[in-house]
């Protein structure tokens, strides 16, 4: 970045080429659009609340890739179980 | 040892195939290897033009596949060049007129004869594609550093891995150094990492392909220009020889380079 952009805060637009081909190529490899993951991610928070107790507002999904495989990463916190600690004690 | 069928092919429209396929056409052949290669774009085709060899056609791919002419009289024999031979496409005719099957009976009557079968796809993903990859032993994905040709490059790639052909190899083409290093334009680095595939060559742009079209003489056999230099380390590539990629930082005009020894770039 020369004196002039960086004086104005403006991204050359190398790299915001890349950064949006980057989210682009996640949707068309997947076939899934980010509506289709929202659902996705409902539908898994549905599933797993039924088993184990979650702090839904803080799931994270996210299509990670290696080379050109992609990959679905799930970060789904549970809720500490307090009842059976204070049992133990 | 029979010949290597290779297909070059984009998704997107404009990026530089027929350019490449004629440029590998002649590299190789100047170099001594005995090449054929096949415009598979059929109703708008160009490869005759582009190698200056539009006057001689007789006979088409089409001619060939119904049966109204043997396939050596429809291979037409380069000027310059006396191992190197094109099959045009049908001008009259759409793609629907060849089969992937009809393709690979074509192809397994000229690999006996040849090093080299190249193959010029027709930009999308529909039957002129498929025409193309069908016979393909190994297929080369052009691409130049934009946004459109990046995300179609990708497309055909997932195709080529789903249809089991490999994931093809990658020529980014119309590469403008200047651009690149300004952070205006996608790098070959930017562009390896979004697709993932192997690199087989990076053509500068470079006016003399223009020159070259215009006249009908490929600039792969130009001794002085960047692109043709290109060409020619992509024809070695595909011969098996390790070639280093070309230094493209030192292009630029006498200003720029001041510039950049200033230290303003």
């Amino acid at each position: 970045m020369n004196f002039f952009d960086r004086l104005f805060g403006k991204t050359k637009s190398a790299d915001s080429a890349k950064e949006r081909l980057q989210l682009v190529l996640i949707h068309d490899r997947t076939d899934l659009t980010p509506a289709e993951l929202d659902a996705l991610r409902d539908d898994l928070i549905a599933t797993i609340s039924r088993h184990v107790a979650i702090d839904a507002q803080a799931v994270q999904i996210d299509v990670e890739h290696d080379g050109r495989s992609q990959r679905l990463i799930a970060d789904i916190p549970l809720k500490a179980a307090r009842r059976r600690t204070r049992k133990i004690k | 040892m029979p010949a290597q069928v290779i297909t070059i092919t984009s998704g997107k429209g404009g990026v530089g195939k027929t350019t490449a396929t004629a440029n590998l056409a002649v590299a190789l052949a100047a170099e001594g290897s005995k090449v054929v290669c096949i415009d598979g774009d059929i109703g708008l085709r160009n490869l005759d033009v582009i190698l200056g060899l539009e006057n001689r056609i007789v006979y088409d791919i089409v001619d060939v596949i119904e049966g109204r002419c043997r396939l050596k009289q429809a291979m037409i024999r380069d000027k310059k060049l006396p191992n190197l031979y094109l099959i045009p496409a049908a001008q009259t005719r759409d793609k629907n007129a060849v089969s992937p099957s009809d393709m690979n009976r074509l192809i397994k009557d000229l690999r006996p004869d040849f090093d080299f079968v190249l193959i010029d796809s027709p930009a999308g993903i529909e039957r002129g594609f498929r025409n193309a990859i069908a016979a393909a032993d190994r297929v080369i994905v052009v691409t130049n550093p934009e946004v459109s040709a990046v995300r179609d490059a990708d497309r055909v790639i997932g195709i080529l891995e789903a249809e089991d052909k490999g994931p093809g190899a990658l020529i980014i083409n119309r590469l403008n150094p200047i651009l690149v290093k300004k952070n205006d334009m996608l790098s070959a680095d930017d562009v390896l990492d979004l697709l993932a595939v192997e690199l087989i060559g990076i053509v500068p742009e470079d006016e003399n392909v223009i020159i070259g079209s215009n006249r009908g003489a490929p600039v792969a056999s130009d001794p002085k220009s960047k692109a043709g230099q290109a060409f020619r380390n992509i024809a070695k590539r595909l011969k098996g020889e390790t070639v280093p990629f070309l230094d493209l930082e030192s292009t630029g005009s006498l200003w720029e380079r001041i510039q950049r020894l200033a230290g303003r770039k």
